[in-house]
Formats: structure tokens, sequence, C-alpha cells
């Protein structure tokens, strides 16, 4: 099982996502943001970081790297790809999501332990998780809000697509507490919370987070 | 000199500088003495060029040469064996290098940049976060976490709500975005810093032995490549003065005195380098900060067996329109200076251009003959093929002028010394003890600091185990065998300024006793000296008295000065900034799973106060917030102690007896068990003894003192260890279950709910800050 994990010029938590796919039991892949080819991964994670510096907009510029190419026509074709914080934000400027992330409500970065609840458990990505189960994750934006308009709302949360949703308190004013969401197959994720970063209680607030490494290595594995 | 009617200045080439001796110049607006002028004719054996003016006079300046500190800060050059132990590279390197095991070598350093954090916060925090990381990086380190000391003016002040968030976003806006997990710090607010607020940055960096590099050009025939940003007009105020006096008045205008930074370039340039130098590319190094070009051509090619020659046409620019004096000064970021082997350059270009870098060759390494080295060695600027810089670089470097202030014990120092806070009424009953304590935990230095630490990014690289508000913070440096280093920052101006030997020495005691309480053991220090006026006698002696107090204090604890930084001229007007000393200590860590937090993590845990205290309250917490008052003496400093102490915490820590261990300093004994319960929020049940006075057992602030707690199963074992090293342990209580009816109980005096201390202790800084 390999997973690949994209550097992009200005991504961050990339050694932390190959960190977490090596603990979860798979083979981390580096990919590098000029190059097209996805090595022959299973899996791929958009990591965090601020991609292109984020100077136009977060993703936006990220969307038009070559390795941007492979990975939309495979993840429309069933690969497993996660995009975690401003991987989350690329998805979306991809289009691979809807709705957009914008500055944080209380215009300030913000890094803390923050609850969460798994909404569902059905994604490659959540599988491993029970039912509404509370976990503890980092987060760490600046551009974090999640919007989209009404009927997008609607289908998300009629169709069971918000995977993850903020709980005692929402950290930077997403609509409808919207932590992550996925598409309709359920094989792209995206979230601004940090898995990573939560998959070691020695580095880490819990190890809640390494759930959606092992999730998609015994869905891939399946 | 007349203006040129033409858009081509005539150019100020060493030729003319010869032929025209009696040229009026600007070095006085440049900021030269007259006599430092003269030295520099004498140098040159003629008048300067424009370019060389511009090149001395900031290589020549306070910051740049430490001119008023040079001849105290020998003294941190006088090492013991014990000090030179772990020390790989001393001072006057880019950073100092220490051993820490396994072949791993640390570097670290702590820089200020105060002013320009005053005049645009944003951009001059960010830029000093860049600044000290880019030092880090030249010497072969990557560069793995930030520590900020920051201090303001009242919390409650206007300008502090200006100066403040725009400080903590510009640290977290470029710290964040380069992908630095920021461990620790400070946060503290006094009134004298209201017109002067201080911004200390330290960076740590980690690499193998073998990698480390140093700022020198060897090699004749070797390649001189200017990579990075390109060079802009920003950071070079000072220099537009010249540039307009000696060229027409349609030329350059005047520039803005603050860089701006751009942390994705920063970013680029740190992967960049890295991988520049795993594939061993470089032969020398030196990152481009204050004084820019001049800095690093004058500091390559007085290093080194060889000089330096220069093309300055080749310097890629952002503003064409720059004069070469401002290309030579200019301070614009993210920027390096390599020395590479003509064999090396395609592949050194190849990999900046992965990385989307830009690179230039801009010059070469010269031979240098005897008769040249004897001088100084040859450092040669071309300029439109013209020679407008010719001079030995180490006079630029490293000769420059050096002062001995005049200073003197201030006439107001006995009096400030005998106003004791002795005088000043205390609380007895068991309710006013309770309102003091609350009173201290909700006032903005010793209040909740998340609104500042939580806008920084610790967790990324995964390597954090311990961050703010923990003691120190603590990094895994190697995920096979959990080695790692603890970093902390200190200082305590209020004390520096009643005693300033002393004050220095317990900035230095409590940094070490923050690195052992989290179970590391302090190898090398970083020192940022931040002070008024070194013109002022009165400033004079608190800096000799500080620097004289660390030197002693390092030597008797082993420990060596690695490098540091000097900020004078601190103050509003004639009112000098308290004299701050802000120290850093690094410690070693065998095995990061053996930390011990500050946090009381169960009920039933036995508290033990360690250290002996003493009615202390002279220039306390408690004395600034309650009355408003400084004067008297400082803590007794114990350097004996400290060590002992040290040693009992670390290897305490290392056989697992600790469950909780958090050093005492400001707020003393109160503040210590409130952080300590409030951090999971488990209470205490704390039984101070008979004959103890609780005011002074809860608010005394005696150095070489910690709080632990004990599990049960450790209680023998651990105190047989104090008793074997001689450190005084006292049983103090016990920790209380958790829950919404947690409470801090002093027996026969108060019981607080922990939720109210909670409450005050969180709300201070983000109530005053949003109103």
């Amino acid at each position: 099982m390999r997973i690949g994990v994209v550097t992009f010029p200005g991504s961050l938590d990339d050694v932390d996502a190959q960190r977490a796919a090596m603990l979860a039991g798979a083979e981390a892949v580096a990919l590098w943001h000029g190059d097209g080819d996805l090595r022959a991964v299973d899996a791929v994670v958009l990591p965090g970081g601020f991609s292109y510096g984020d100077y136009l907009r977060c993703g936006a510029i990220a969307r038009f790297a070559p390795v941007m190419e492979s990975i939309i026509a495979a993840a429309q074709g069933g690969l497993p790809v996660l995009g975690i914080c401003n991987g989350f934000q690329v998805l979306c400027e991809s289009h691979l999501l809807p709705g957009a992330l914008v500055r944080n409500d209380h215009q300030k970065f913000v890094c803390c332990d923050q609850l969460l609840r798994v909404e569902n458990t059905s994604t490659l990505w959540t599988s491993g998780y029970s039912p509404a189960e509370v976990v503890t994750l980092v987060i760490k934006n600046g551009e974090g809000g999640y919007v989209a308009d009404e009927p997008t709302l609607e289908r998300l949360e009629g169709e069971g697509r918000v995977v993850v949703r903020y709980v005692d308190g929402n950290p930077n004013g997403s609509l409808h507490d919207i932590a992550g969401i996925c598409n309709e197959r359920g094989n792209v994720v995206g979230l601004m919370p940090h898995p990573e970063h939560a998959v070691d209680p020695l580095t880490g607030p819990t190890a809640d987070g390494l759930g959606f490494f092992t999730s998609v290595l015994k869905a891939v594995a399946a | 000199m007349t203006a040129v009617p033409t858009d081509r200045p005539t150019i100020d080439t060493v030729e003319r500088a010869a032929d025209s001796p009696d040229i009026t110049q600007p070095w006085q607006e440049l900021g030269l003495r007259p006599d430092e002028y003269g030295q520099l004719r004498e140098i040159l054996g003629r008048r300067p060029t424009s370019a060389e003016l511009a090149m001395y006079s900031v290589m020549w300046s306070e910051h740049c040469s430490y001119k008023s500190s040079k001849v105290h800060l020998r003294q941190f050059g006088e090492q013991t064996d014990e000090m030179r132990e772990h020390l790989l590279v001393g001072i006057g390197e880019n950073a100092g290098v220490v051993d820490v095991g396994d072949g791993y070598a640390v570097t670290f350093k702590i820089e200020s940049h105060n002013h320009p954090s005053y005049v645009e916060p944003y951009q001059g925090a960010a830029t000093g976060v860049g600044g000290i990381v880019r030092d880090i990086l030249a010497m072969g380190a990557r560069p793995v976490a930030v520590l900020d000391s920051i201090r303001f003016g009242p919390l409650h002040a206007e300008d502090t709500h200006r100066v403040l968030p725009g400080v903590v976003a510009g640290i977290g806006g470029y710290g964040n975005c380069l992908g630095l997990p920021t461990i620790g710090g400070e946060t503290v607010f006094d009134e004298s810093y209201a017109g002067n607020p201080l911004v200390n940055a330290l960076c740590v960096g980690v690499m193998r032995h073998e990698q480390i590099h140093l700022a020198k050009a060897s090699g004749e025939g070797n390649l001189v490549v200017l990579y990075g940003a390109r060079t802009g007009g920003d950071g070079i105020g000072g220099v537009s003065v010249l540039a307009s006096e000696t060229f027409s008045d349609s030329g350059p205008t005047k520039r803005p005195s603050v860089q701006v930074g751009d942390p994705f370039m920063e970013k680029l340039l740190i992967e960049c380098t890295l991988e520049l130098f795993a594939e061993g590319l470089v032969t020398g190094i030196q990152d481009l900060g204050g004084a820019g070009l001049s800095c690093a051509t004058s500091e390559l090619a007085s290093a080194g067996d060889g000089g330096m020659r220069v093309d300055l046409d080749k310097v890629p620019l952002r503003d064409v329109s720059l004069a070469p004096e401002e290309i030579l000064m200019s301070e614009s970021q993210e920027r390096m200076m390599a020395v590479v082997e003509p064999a090396d350059i395609e592949r050194f270009l190849e990999v900046c251009a992965k990385w989307e870098v830009e690179a230039t060759v801009i010059g070469e390494v010269t031979a240098v003959s005897d008769e040249e080295r004897a001088r100084g060695g040859r450092l040669v600027i071309e300029w439109r093929g013209e020679r407008i810089v010719d001079v030995p670089p180490r006079t630029v470097a490293h000769e420059g002028p050096v002062y001995q202030r005049p200073f003197a014990r201030p006439e107001w120092q006995d009096d400030l010394q005998a106003d004791s806070a002795a005088r000043l009424p205390r609380p007895t009953t068991g309710d006013e003890l309770a309102e003091t304590l609350l009173r201290l935990a909700g006032s903005a230095n010793l209040g909740d600091k998340s609104w500042v630490t939580d806008q920084y990014d610790r967790y990324v690289r995964g390597n954090t185990v311990l961050a703010q508000p923990e003691d120190a913070g603590l990094l895994r440096i190697d995920e096979r065998t959990g080695r790692g280093v603890a970093v902390a920052t200190d200082g305590n101006s209020r004390f520096t300024k009643l005693d300033p030997f002393t004050g220095a020495q317990l900035a230095l005691a409590e940094a070490c006793r923050n690195v052992a309480a989290t179970g590391a053991r302090p190898l090398a220090v970083t020192d940022c000296l931040n002070f008024g006026s070194p013109e002022d006698p009165d400033v004079m002696w608190q800096f000799a008295e500080a620097t004289r107090g660390l030197a002693v204090g390092c030597r008797e604890l082993g420990l060596p000065i690695t490098g540091g930084n000097v900020s004078f001229y601190n103050q509003t007007g004639d009112d000098p900034i308290l004299p701050t000393p802000v120290i850093g200590v690094l410690g070693v860590i065998d095995d990061v799973r053996r930390r011990v937090g500050i946090g009381f993590d169960r009920p039933a845990l036995t508290l033990f106060l360690l250290g002996e205290t003493r009615d202390e309250l002279d220039g306390s917490e408690w004395a600034h917030v309650v009355h408003g008052h400084l004067g008297g003496r400082p803590p007794l400093v114990d350097l004996a102690a400290e060590r002992r102490l040290a040693d009992v915490l670390a290897t305490a820590a290392e056989s697992g007896l600790l469950a909780a261990a958090h050093d005492l300093s400001e707020g003393g004994v109160a503040q210590a068990l409130v952080e300590s319960c409030l951090r999971h929020g488990f209470g205490a049940r704390i039984e101070l003894g008979e004959d103890v006075d609780p005011f002074v057992a809860l608010f005394s602030e005696s150095a070489a003192r910690a709080i632990v707690a004990v599990a049960d199963e450790h209680l023998a074992d651990f105190q047989d260890r104090c008793t074997a090293t001689g450190v005084v342990h006292q049983r103090i209580g016990t920790t209380t279950e958790a829950g919404p009816d947690a409470t801090f109980e002093l027996v026969d005096q108060f019981t607080i709910p922990l939720a109210d201390l909670h409450t005050a202790w969180r709300s201070v800084i983000p109530q005053t800050l949003t109103d």
C-alpha cells in the first residue's frame, strides 16, 4: 500500500503526513508538484502549508500544478484523496469538492486542539471511526471558515457528506460548523483539522488522527 | 557637489577618490564621528569613495560593530574546560554550535528586532524571525523551532493595542508560513516599553557534526553566488542621505527603512539551501541580514584564505534605479551568498532552479598577497566597469572603532535599593490572601498568554513534545532514539534594574531552571541584551554589570555563551527601558519520552517545594501589581543551589519519578500552583506548616526553587535523591480531584474554586485586547 504525499512549493506538513502514513503501516511516497507522475500510489494526501505562498488565494495556484492534473483525473476515477487544511483549499479550488474556505471570522490565525464529531464513517478515509465518535485533532489556519451557498449546504447535509463537524465551539465561523466534507463517491475528503498532527500522544494532543490513515489502508486492501 | 545633467551620474571611483581628497562627504549624516571618518581615511590612505563610505558607515554602526559593547562582551570568551566540553563553534560565527550527542549538533541564537517592530509591528517582527532563521540556516543546519520573547507597554495602553497584535501576527505570519513550530518565549508588559517594544526571536537548528558550514571565502577562482530574493530598496533609510547628496536631486528618493518579508521565499530558500548542503555544493556561506551585501561580502572576504572581487552590476534588482551605494546597503530579505567551486556551479544553479530560486554568480574569490593579508585582505567591488570599492575587508567587518564608554553607578541606585518592598502593607487574612492570589493570576504578566501563542503553529514537523505554556519548549531531534533538546528564554528587567549584576544572573538561572524542569540538562547559553543608550553612563553601568554578572554566572554553571545580540538605544526620549537581558538556554535530553510537564494530571500526587524560600518580595510581581512599587534588592542568587536543583530535576525525570515539575519565578509558589492546576484542571490542597508566614510562602520570588508532583510509589526514591544531592525539599500538599468542583485550597486560610481562578487567569488578555 503506497500513500503519495504531494509537496508543493510552500507545503509544510508533508513530512508529518508521510510519518502518519508510515505509522499506519503504509509506504509513504513523495510526489513533486511539477511532476504529473503519480508513481503508482494507491492514495494521495494533499498536505497543509501555504502552497505558492497562498498569495493569490489559498490553493488557487496549486490547483494548476502538473501533479494536480493527474490527481484530479485519478480522483474522478475513484483514487482516494485526502486534502488537509491547505490541501482542502486546493480540493475546493480544483472543484473536486464544493464550497470554499475564507478568512476566519475572528481575523486571526488560530492553532489549538479542537473537538470534532465524525459524522460520516462510510468514506474511504473515515471508515475506521465509530458513528458520531468524538475526536480531538489540531486545527491551525488563518482561512478555515467553510462557506457554500444554501443549496450546496442542503445537499451536503442531505447526502451525509459532512464528514467532520466542530463540537464545543466553532473556531473559525464555518457554516453549519463544518470541518470537513467529501465528494459524492466518498473517495475524496477535505478537512481543515490536521489528523497527521494527532498520530502520537507524545507529539500531538491524541492519536485520534491515525484513523484517517488506517481507514484508507483497509479500504484499499479490501 | 554639483548635479550631473544626465541620468547616469558620475561614478565615484577609487581613482577619483584618490584624485579628489578634499571633497566634502556626508559622513556625519551617515552616523560616523569625526574621528571615525579620520580612522577610515587613514586605513585607506585616501578619502573613501561614496560606496566605501556607505559600507563602512553601516558596518561601523553600533548595530553591526558592537563598538560600545565589545570590551564587555570579551568576558564571554573566557571559558573553562567545562564550558568548552560541548562547544563546536563559538561566538563570532553566524551562530554558535554545540554537540548534543549521537553525532548531532545544535545551533541556536537569539536576536532583537526592536526598533523596526515599533515603526511597523507586523513587518518588523516578521523580518526579525526571518533574519534569525537565516543565521541558523547559514551554519548548515535545518531550522527546527522558534521562540519569541516580546515586551510591550502596559496591556491597557492604547499603543499596545496597535503594536502587540501586529507583532504577534507578524511573528505568526512569518513563522507559520515557514513551517517552523513556535515552542516558547515570553510576553511581558511594563510601562518602560511603551514607546520601545522588545521583539527578540530565537531560532534552533539541527545538523550532523560534519554538516557545519562557516562563513568564509576560500579557494582562488571559486565563485561568489548571490541567491534568493532580488535586491530592492527596502531597509536603506540611512543611505538615502548619501545617495541624495552625492548624486543629482532627481536620483534615488527616500526609501522605507523597515524591510518587507516574504516567508514563502524564505521557505524555498531553506529547502534549496539544505539540498545544496546535502549535495556538498557549498564551500562557504553567509546570510544577508543587517547591512546586506556590505556585511556579507566583507565578512566572507575577511574570513577564509581569499579575497573577493564582486561585479555589482550582476546583482539582480527589483528596482533598476538603485544606486550602487543602495545596492550595497539594501536589507532586502530572503537572500544568501555562497562560495562555490567552479566545477559545482552548474549543479548549484540546477538545484536553485528546481526550487525556483534565482541564483546569480556575482564575483569570485581572488588571491591575496601576504602584504594585502597583513592589511586585512582585499575586497574589490566594480560597477559599470569601474572600481568603486577597494578595501581590506577585515577593517570593514572586524576592525571598526571600539569604545570604552564611560560608565558609573547611577546616583539614584542607592536610593532605589534602600526603598524596599518590606514597608508595603501585606495581606494577612485568608480572604486577603485569596484576593491577592486571584488578582495576581489575573494580571497582565501572569495571566494566560494563549491569545498570543494560539496564533503560532506549534505542531508543524511533528517533533514538538512540549511548547508554551510549559516551562521550556522541548523538541525531538531523533525519532529512533528519542534524543531531544529543550530551550527556554527568560528575563526579569525589574530585578535587573534593582541590581543589574544579580538580575542578569537571575535570568540565566531561571532559564536553566526552566530547561531542567522538563528533564533536560542545560548545555549552552545565548543572550539578547536590550538596553538604553550606551552614551548614558547610567545605562552603560547597567550593561557592564549585567554582562559581568552573566559571564561570572555562566562560568559557575559551566555553560558557554555561544552567541547573541546587543540592542542599544532602547529608550523614549531620555528615558531608557528597564535593562533587559533576555537569556536563552539550550538543554539536551536523552529521551523525550521522559519529559516532564508543568501540569498536575491526576489527584493524590504529593507536592514538594524544592529549594529555600526567603522573605524576598522586592521587585516581585506582587509589589508591581498590587503596589506599583519597584525598589529594594532582588532575590539572592545561589548558582551552586541552582546546579543541585537542576541535577535533581534531570535525574528524577530520567528515572521517571516526576509526574509534574514547574519552575518558580514571577508570582512565586502561588502562581506556579495556579498554572499547574489549570493546565489539566486538577485541584490542590496545600498545607504550609505551623510557623510559616503564608504570604511569604505564597508570593516570595526566591530563586533556585521548583515545585514537583510525585506519585506514591516514587516518594521514597525521590526524597532520597533530594537528600543525597543536598536539595531542600518540603512536602506542601497534594493534588485533588478535577471537575466542576475542583478547588485550590490553602488549609486554614482559603479555598478558591478552580473555575474562578481559571476565569481570572484566562480572560485578562483577550478581554483587554478586544475592548
